[in-house]
């Protein structure tokens, strides 16, 4: 709905080559210099689950997608809409998780701003982030660079995030013991960017839509088609028991701390070595890129079935029975 | 994602190769359980099962099979001052001539999701609740269960639009009908846990169709297509019952009880199979208090189906949704113009979200 939304109201008005993407980032060139650009808002609800709260997720959010353009991030900004009577504790427990999320990442909130609203005219805070960063010279990453047998890489257990989130929130009486994945990918990635350069085609963090959405995305931007086996996914038994339970497919739910690397099949294990070097101890190949079906991603199921995996389509609802 | 040795790649090739064994080149089986449909359908079973062996679905999707009277009363109702109106999910989206639950609920109307029809007991208590009850056996006595609590707790502002249905007399209606042909029926494992395997004896002593009853894992549903293709291949109907972790012959006794103290079968209209006797469930005459009904004075209308749309036919078995002109062209989870397209549980949602 969001793409639609964005389409017609904003894209018609005043799209540019930049923006026709469709995208929440940009790579501008200037001069010899290629500077990557994303914004990103951050409503969350409740503002606290286990592994995440919404000033930490404001600056990673924003660091990751900086990423996925193959870009060192560096400087970000930082708006608030605050509404009247929002506690000064948290306020200050948001602007504390920011602080050690900045350190982290090892960029700098440079500018930013406030409004406050009226009691009722907003749900506690709401933060927007922008950022910008440098693109690592000889790297070029984009959702249209897949390549026949290229490999689909993870660098974590996906999932996590959307399910915490979904129990925190208490609508289903579930309990789990899943924790947020919400978390910086600089420490892994940038090492890759600058040790493979180009052969690294595409990067995608899994936000909404989880990682069925992505890996569409990216086989329709290619006209390629992906191939994934099942088994190989990394899935926490908390989020596939919570998933299970409600009718839901951790394949759709989000992710905020786990990268999609699809890298030429030379630096496959190369890849894996080093992610999991540096900690992403349950990084995994989880399938390649073929020639057909084009913009389709195809699953071998964990019992040896085949079906295709689609886009999420909408919001996902819990069943009835 | 599958949960313990219920699947177990090992043992589902074993059964493939059984299955392959027995030399089965040609029938169609029923599943008439939505939860079938998609785990089918998300484990990929097809792939793994003989060319000629196919399987469609049946009327097993609660949402799909909701009349369009019956959710042009639930708009009404959603559309009253002061009254909160409580869904399962995949109800919100089920379009009645362009109008869901989720756009009134979009234009201001109080629409709430629920999980369990106890939520009810959380929503606000200065307002009048009413429940838009729709589901099989599986979800009345949950039902019953808060009528029972909300009578306990003197609680006045709440009423269901009763749409329930009932499996048993539908099955009935299919084989009675001519157009559908059906080798071997995969019966739902959850509301036979409820009303147990001795209520589709009928369906082998009168129709002489081999049924299994099975679980959701895909042991469960490698096992429930081996069972039906023996019988199938003997020539010998009977009603196997696969899932016996969970379904007994008795059922379970409780959860039928506290249906029958509240709720009696009524004739009920079913989408694609049209009115089929004594399927539905009403609240009993002692307890038309709690009936949104006639609380809110709620008549059937008659609303034409979309033009080209073949939910109907998909739900008898008659049509694949593949068969549909509008299937994954107007038709799409986003832009749903049937309700089987628009329910995870649909058989049209199956098809085009796992293909």
């Amino acid at each position: 709905m969001s793409h639609e939304l964005f389409e017609q109201v904003f894209s018609s008005r005043y799209g540019n080559k930049y923006l026709d993407t469709a995208s929440d980032k940009a790579v501008l060139k200037m001069g010899k210099n290629r500077i990557a650009f994303t914004s990103d808002a951050f409503v969350m609800s409740p503002r606290q689950v286990p592994g995440c709260s919404l000033g930490a997720l404001s600056v990673f959010g924003t660091v990751n997608d900086l990423l996925t353009c193959g870009a060192k991030p560096l400087y970000l900004s930082s708006s608030f809409v605050i509404e009247e009577g929002f506690l000064f504790d948290e306020l200050n427990q948001i602007a504390s998780d920011m602080a050690s999320a900045a350190k982290k990442c090892k960029v700098e909130i440079v500018t930013g701003d406030t409004k406050v609203v009226e009691r009722g005219k907003a749900d506690g805070v709401y933060i927007v982030t922008s950022g910008i960063g440098a693109v690592i010279q000889g790297v070029d990453v984009s959702g249209s660079n897949a390549r026949v047998r290229d490999r689909v890489i993870v660098t974590g257990s996906v999932g996590n995030h959307g399910v915490a989130v979904m129990i925190a929130r208490g609508e289903f009486g579930l309990s789990a013991d899943v924790r947020s994945d919400c978390g910086s990918l600089s420490d892994l990635v940038l090492p890759l960017l600058r040790k493979f350069g180009s052969k690294v085609h595409a990067l995608r963090d899994p936000t909404r839509g989880g990682l069925a959405t992505v890996l569409n995305e990216i086989s329709i931007e290619s006209g390629v088609a992906i191939e994934i086996d099942e088994k190989s996914i990394p899935i926490e038994p908390g989020v596939k028991a919570a998933c299970d339970l409600l009718g839901m497919d951790p394949l759709y739910m989000a992710c905020e701390g786990t990268m999609v690397l699809i890298v030429d099949r030379g630096i496959e294990n190369l890849v894996l070595r080093e992610l999991r070097k540096r900690g992403a101890r349950r990084a995994m190949t989880i399938g390649a890129v073929a020639g057909s079906p084009k913009d389709r991603v195809t699953m071998t199921t964990s019992i040896g079935g085949k079906r295709y995996l689609s886009m999420l389509r909408g919001m996902s609802l819990p069943r009835i029975c | 994602m599958v949960a313990s040795e219920f699947g177990d790649p090992k043992l589902v090739a074993d059964l493939a190769a059984k299955i392959a064994s027995l030399g089965v080149a040609n029938a169609q089986l029923m599943e008439v359980c939505g939860t079938h449909t998609v785990s089918l359908a998300k484990y990929g079973i097809k792939a793994l099962l003989p060319e000629g062996v196919r399987i469609v679905s049946g009327p097993g999707c609660p949402v799909c099979v909701t009349s369009d009277s019956d959710l042009s009363q639930a708009f009404q109702v959603a559309k009253t001052e002061g009254v909160t109106l409580a869904t399962f999910g995949d109800m919100m989206r089920v379009p009645v001539d362009g109008i869901s639950l989720l756009k009134l609920k979009a234009r201001g109307c109080d629409v709430r999701t629920v999980y369990s029809p106890f939520d009810v007991f959380a929503l606000p208590s200065d307002k009048e609740v009413v429940l838009f009850g729709v589901g099989f056996e599986t979800t009345s006595p949950g039902v019953a269960a808060v009528l029972r609590e909300a009578q306990r707790r003197k609680v006045t502002n709440l009423s269901i639009i009763s749409c329930f249905k009932l499996i048993p007399p539908a099955l009935r209606a299919l084989l009675e009908g001519s157009d559908v042909r059906i080798d071997g029926l995969i019966l739902p494992g959850h509301v036979s846990t409820i009303i147990g395997s001795s209520a589709y004896d009928f369906l082998v002593k009168e129709f002489n169709v081999p049924c299994v009853i099975a679980g959701f894992e895909p042991i469960d549903l490698m096992l429930s297509v081996y069972s039906l293709l023996k019988m199938i291949k003997r020539k010998k109907p009977m009603l196997v019952n696969t899932y016996t972790r969970s379904v007994r012959a008795e059922g379970n006794p409780d959860a039928v009880r506290i249906v029958r103290e509240y709720f009696e079968p009524v004739d009920s209209e079913w989408r694609g199979l049209g009115t089929i006797p004594k399927s539905g469930l009403a609240l009993r005459d002692e307890h038309s208090g709690l009936d949104a009904r006639l609380r809110f004075d709620l008549r059937p209308t008659t609303v034409p189906e979309p033009a080209g749309c073949m939910c109907p036919e998909v739900l008898r078995g008659v049509a694949l949704p593949t068969d549909c002109p509008l299937f994954s062209k107007e038709c799409t989870p986003e832009n749903p113009v049937g309700p089987c397209m628009v329910s995870s549980e649909g058989a049209c949602a199956a098809y085009h979200n796992y293909g």
